[in-house]
């Protein structure tokens, strides 16, 4: 099938004061058609910030030094600003982790989403453009939509402020949505809710779905595939079975290892990732793990594993996969 | 309501709450009431501890801060080692504030910016007269330093050097400093990432072996409190619903709200995530400045009856040192 977006290569960098911070260093991916794609990954690891590349929404100091990102055949990094804000909202939508400051709190919700229909679909009128929010809003479970219509973003609770924003982002039945850990700020019976709503609408619309997120229970109740991310290098790619069941990569290995099994037992220690991840400004030359791989050998440090295929759909960056590697201390072997 | 978990009942009771409530005056008139703690009764034994969960709103935190007295309880009481603790005035407290001592959700908030990481550890033994100045303090501050995987290079440094897994290391180092009995961790490990988490949980549990500390450990990441919980008591708008030994509460929720908490956290098995049948809990907590009559949680609860509308469940034991506050049992 013919993927819908396809990210080759990609290089972003923020050039700020302290220096340029390599936030991503060559990243590659693609999303096919009704794909839910998980990208998971630590803080500072460049899942957020690869997002941001596809949509163009950098802050200043941001720059796209290399790559290509084809969305439906076209070029997005050889976009202009007014083309962008075509396909922004009407082709590929947005949400993010914290719906409160995506949303202007001076204005009635009803209309900020009735706006961003309009700023697409200037020809719509205005009985059609609130006939058309109020469908979305019972569409994500809003209740009584007609009364909260003309209520402001402050007298919504936080789970209810997500729902605007994903009806804000299904307004124009985008073939992409990106959402950035919609869920990370809500409680988890609310968190429920958003992502059962996520996967009805993915069924009904074909939307495909890249999910950022750190957590691996979500990943595993949404996704069909998924990247692990780590110090702006996509680690392992693999179909969601195979994350959970094969992990190929020491850094999934060690997600895994830090999150209690529902019958962890207590006298059982968690098996921590030891140390934290590595600065960006000055990236390590070999794998970025490898500082903090209970699994690394000299040749970690020094040189940077190619992103080779391991199995059917399952892609992974570690030497230890190597045909040359010592099978002893070698989880994969 | 007095209740009797028969297991604690032979060890040594650190903290004891009694239909502890906490009640703010909110809007200009002071009319309206929200009822952030309402009528919760728990123990905590030694070197045991206590989850806390429950959604954003269900007043886990207030009670903590009710508890450490930050804010001032309503009515109820607070017993500490034994001592009524719910009226002390601010001076009287000094000498029991040692013995308590809190852990905040946001490492990057609760650390004074413009003090070095040494003058934080060492601020609580100037302010109990321990030492007299900061800078004599080193004797105890570098020793906590590498016990809680730091070095004492790192003293002369200031909070924003650290990343979020190292500064509530100095978070856990300043609690911990004054070897109180009772620490409050209130959201210790949410701001921080997956793989660090395992490290400060783990660090916790180490110091609880080792000084016999008591934790309330209050979290909404539900696989973790079970993992470093004895106990569970599960809040709903202000109330305790459920409490009982952790293992159990996650075996057999008997609580429809219990039942539904649990059954929202997702799987990180993506097999068992598909099978499981999810019964997950419908709508939005409702404000506590109103909250429903009877049992709080019949407006989202699938079995509710009509007794459930009118009269507010006692808590009572449904099996051996299970409480659960429903009309369900």
């Amino acid at each position: 099938m013919e993927p819908i977006l396809q990210v080759e290569n990609l290089k972003t960098s923020f050039f700020t004061s302290n220096g340029e911070v390599q936030a991503v260093r060559g990243v590659s991916f693609s999303v096919e058609k009704g794909d839910i794609l998980g990208i998971v990954g630590e803080s500072g690891s460049g899942k957020s910030v690869t997002s941001m590349s596809i949509l163009k929404l950098l802050a200043d100091t941001g720059k796209i030094k290399e790559g290509t990102i084809l969305f439906e055949g076209q070029d997005l990094t050889k976009m202009g600003k007014a083309q962008m804000r075509k396909i922004r909202g009407e082709k590929i939508a947005m949400i993010f982790q914290d719906p409160m400051s995506s949303l202007n709190p001076l204005i009635p919700v009803g209309k900020q989403v009735a706006e961003m229909i309009k700023e697409h679909h200037p020809e719509k009128k205005k009985d059609e453009l609130k006939r058309e929010v109020l469908d979305l809003f019972s569409r994500v479970r809003i209740p009584e939509p007609e009364k909260r219509y003309n209520s402001y973003p402050h007298e919504f609770s936080g789970g209810m402020r997500q729902r605007v924003m994903i009806a804000m982002a299904l307004g124009n039945k985008p073939d992409l949505l990106i959402a950035d850990e919609p869920t990370t700020a809500l409680d988890v019976t609310i968190q429920d809710q958003i992502l059962k709503q996520l996967r009805g609408l993915q069924k009904e619309f074909g939307t495909s779905i890249i999910f950022i997120t750190h957590d691996l229970g979500v990943v595993a109740e949404l996704c069909t595939r998924v990247i692990v991310m780590y110090g702006g290098l996509v680690m392992e790619e693999a179909r969601i079975d195979d994350i959970f069941e094969d992990p190929k990569h020491p850094y999934t290995l060690g997600l895994l290892a830090s999150i209690p099994k529902l019958e962890q037992d207590k006298g059982q220690r968690l098996s921590p990732i030891p140390g934290s991840p590595p600065d960006m400004t000055n990236p390590p030359v070999g794998c970025p793990f490898a500082p903090r791989c209970p699994y690394a050998r000299n040749i970690c440090a020094a040189e940077c594993p190619e992103f080779k295929e391991v199995g059917e759909g399952h892609r992974s960056r570690c030497w230890l996969l190597d045909p040359e590697a010592p099978s002893d201390h070698n989880p994969f072997r | 309501m007095e209740f009797v978990l028969e297991e604690i009942m032979s060890e040594s009771i650190v903290l004891e709450v009694r239909n502890l409530t906490k009640h703010f005056k909110v809007g200009s008139s002071g009319k309206q009431v929200v009822h952030a703690v309402d009528n919760v009764s728990f123990r905590l034994a030694k070197g045991k501890t206590l989850g806390l969960v429950g959604e954003s709103g269900c007043g886990k935190s207030s009670c903590a801060r009710t508890i450490i007295r930050i804010y001032e309880p309503t009515s109820g009481r607070i017993i500490l080692d034994g001592q009524d603790i719910t009226e002390l005035n601010q001076k009287a407290l000094q000498p029991v504030r040692k013995k308590m001592q809190m852990i905040f959700q946001d490492p990057y908030a609760s650390l004074n910016a413009r003090m070095t990481v040494r003058d934080i550890i060492a601020e609580p033994l100037v302010a109990h007269h321990i030492v007299k100045k900061k800078d004599q303090a080193n004797d105890w501050v570098y020793p906590m330093l590498e016990r809680v995987g730091l070095t004492k290079e790192h003293a002369n440094r200031y909070a924003h050097e650290f990343s979020g897994g190292q500064r509530q290391r100095v978070g856990i180092a300043r609690a911990l400093i004054l070897q109180p009995d009772l620490v409050i961790c209130d959201e210790p490990i949410s701001a921080l990432d997956v793989s660090i988490q395992a490290q400060v949980v783990n660090l916790l549990k180490d110091f609880q072996e080792e000084k016999g500390i008591s934790y309330l450990f209050i979290a909404h990441d539900l696989s973790m409190v079970r993992y470093v919980s004895d106990d569970v008591g599960v809040m709903y708008l202000g109330q305790l619903v459920e409490i009982c030994e952790a293992d159990e509460i996650y075996k057999n929720p008997l609580h429809p709200y219990t039942k539904g908490l649990l059954g929202s956290i997702p799987i990180a098995n993506p097999k068992l995530a598909r099978e499981k049948e999810k019964s997950s809990i419908e709508g939005d907590i409702p404000s506590p400045i109103n909250p429903p009559r009877g049992c709080r949680f019949h407006t989202r609860c699938p079995y509710a009856r009509p007794v459930c509308s009118q009269e507010a469940p006692e808590m009572k034991e449904a099996g051996p040192g299970h409480m659960v506050a429903c009309h369900l049992y």
